[in-house]
């Protein structure tokens, strides 16, 4: 059970210390660093190769498997995971054979997905997990075993990024040229997707299906900037991503909000004052 | 007589049933010079796109190297059209050259020093060696379509493909760059596509005019029919060298 957070509103620095005492604590903070790697790495591609508004129908329509998993008795994350590989690989193909009608089609994945999962967990009879977890996360309720999934995961997107990270570099940068050289540029696309499906489900437990874009991308754009290689802009955005998500963690436990909103907040706090920032320094420059 | 490099047999193709080549024939023989004129439009890069085995032809076959198009990525160098794609995308020019490479590495193997003393060839021959730690969208449109000449070359590729090359180059780096190719040319098989009559002028030895249907020519001298047939109206000419310096044309447009 998780313990009830409105109890623990102190701010005193003792409470830091007393703050990883709680097991659900720990967990938390351990599933943001786990989460971070993955978010970094996967959230760095979706940037480059242009598939923020991909994911965000991804993200939607994994809920959709969330309905078919209470619907059938199953774990809602299995029907989350599978529902979003399944609508990867569509929109996938879609946007492979019609192009200039993807962003149509992904807004339409995107609606029927969410809204097959409200009306399905309506059907489904009894009580059921609240909606809410899923639509802004439930990082403090990560249980032990999640943990290891999300290791897992992270262990197999470090290894793919590593063995194939001439071919994605070059199928990022330029698809048609990397054809020619004899990258198997369609096999990587799908890998690339079936990795970001299984990424959001995971990150969904942090942030919630709703917020699950701003912590893929916000690190991954704030990298970006000052970054001479993708390798470089994944390591900046892993680190990024895990302050972003233990500061955002610490901020909610203490003033008592709502853990991914926060998490969120953090991050869009820094990617603002970035730009400020660079704009000034960026004029600064001009002007010498 | 010897094989052609790249044989093109009756190829059709369509945009969405929108007919952009039909019953295309064209051979490109070891050594050629093959320039690839058409009014915009008129199907020259989705020419080159089926050759390169980015599209694939509705009807009829290819063959590059006696291989479907696509298997031959060893052999082949490929400058693309497009010099704006990614403007904030993290890379360096030493690697973007370094991907040019990639046909000579097996999917696991990383980079090796004789490597490096290409990428270092391939930049200074265009002139970028200076700026190799810069990333490329620092840099002006013009330099960036010298690295990404830079990377077809640093694959030292038999067949060498060029999409309008000079498009965003200056001036002075065109005509150094025409010469470039015809130093390579020594080398290398040679097809460049481009709308800019002055290619086939100077280095040519010969052309394909396309619009929708294809013309061959074999040597590269300029009769007002053979320009008139692809771009149905009056050219004007501005070359250099033995032919006149301007011709101009100035009867009514005749269609065929």
């Amino acid at each position: 059970m998780a313990p009830c957070l409105t109890a623990c509103s102190r701010t005193t620095p003792a409470a830091m210390t007393e703050l990883l005492q709680y097991e659900f604590m720990r967990n938390a903070l351990w599933a943001c660093l786990l989460i971070s790697i993955n978010c970094g790495i996967i959230g760095t591609l979706v940037v480059v190769n242009r598939l923020v508004f991909l994911s965000g129908g991804i993200a939607h329509a994994s809920y959709g498997g969330v309905g078919v998993a209470l619907f059938c008795g199953l774990p809602p994350q299995l029907g989350a995971a599978g529902c979003a590989i399944a609508a990867s690989m569509a929109m996938g193909m879609i946007s492979l054979h019609a192009k200039h009608r993807s962003d149509t089609i992904i807004g339409v994945v995107w609606a029927t997905g969410m809204a097959a999962g409200i009306v399905l967990v309506d059907l489904t009879p009894g009580y059921h997990v609240d909606l809410m977890s899923y639509l802004f996360g439930s990082i403090l309720m990560v249980p032990g075993y999640m943990l290891w999934l999300m290791a897992g995961l992270d262990v197999f997107v470090v290894a793919w990024a590593f063995l194939f990270y001439r071919q994605i570099q070059a199928m990022s940068y330029d698809e048609e040229h990397a054809q020619v050289m004899g990258v198997p540029v369609q096999g990587l696309y799908f890998a690339l997707l079936g990795l970001t499906a299984l990424s959001v489900v995971m990150v969904i437990q942090a942030v919630g299906l709703i917020l699950v874009i701003a912590l893929l991308t916000v690190p991954a754009v704030i990298a970006e900037d000052f970054s001479r290689s993708l390798r470089a802009m994944m390591c900046w955005a892993v680190l990024l991503s895990m302050v972003f998500t233990m500061v955002g963690l610490v901020v909610s436990y203490f003033f008592d909000l709502t853990a991914g909103a926060t998490i969120v907040l953090v991050a869009a706090a820094v990617f603002f004052i970035f730009r400020i920032i660079l704009g000034m320094y960026k004029g600064w420059r001009a002007r010498q | 007589m010897e094989n052609p490099l790249v044989a093109v047999h009756g190829v059709h193709f369509a945009y969405n049933s929108q007919p952009v080549l039909e019953d295309v024939h064209l051979q490109i023989r070891r050594g050629d010079f093959l320039a690839v004129l058409g009014p915009n439009g008129g199907g020259k890069t989705t020419l080159l796109k089926l050759i390169l085995g980015i599209l694939r032809p509705q009807k009829g076959t290819i063959r590059v190297f006696g291989l479907t198009p696509g298997k031959a990525a060893r052999y082949v160098g490929y400058v693309p059209q497009h010099t704006n794609v990614h403007e904030v995308f993290p890379i360096t020019v030493a690697d973007v050259v370094c991907l040019g490479l990639l046909p000579h590495r097996s999917w696991w193997r990383g980079f090796i020093r004789s490597d490096e003393a290409a990428v270092r060839q391939a930049l200074e021959r265009v002139g970028m060696w200076k700026h190799r730690h810069q990333r490329i969208g620092r840099l002006s449109g013009g330099q960036r379509q010298r690295v990404l000449i830079a990377r077809a070359l640093v694959n030292e590729p038999e067949l060498l493909f060029l999409d309008e090359p000079t498009a965003s180059v200056d001036r002075q780096f065109q005509s150094e760059f025409y010469d470039l190719l015809k130093t390579l040319n020594a080398s290398m098989t040679i097809a460049v596509v481009s709308h800019d009559l002055s290619v086939l002028s100077s280095h040519a030895k010969s052309v394909a005019c396309v619009n929708k249907t294809l013309f061959y020519h074999d040597a590269a001298e300029l009769t007002q029919g053979m320009l008139e047939s692809t771009y149905h109206c009056p050219v004007e000419l501005v070359t250099h060298g033995p032919l006149p310096h301007r011709v101009l044309k100035d009867h009514p447009c005749r269609h065929d």
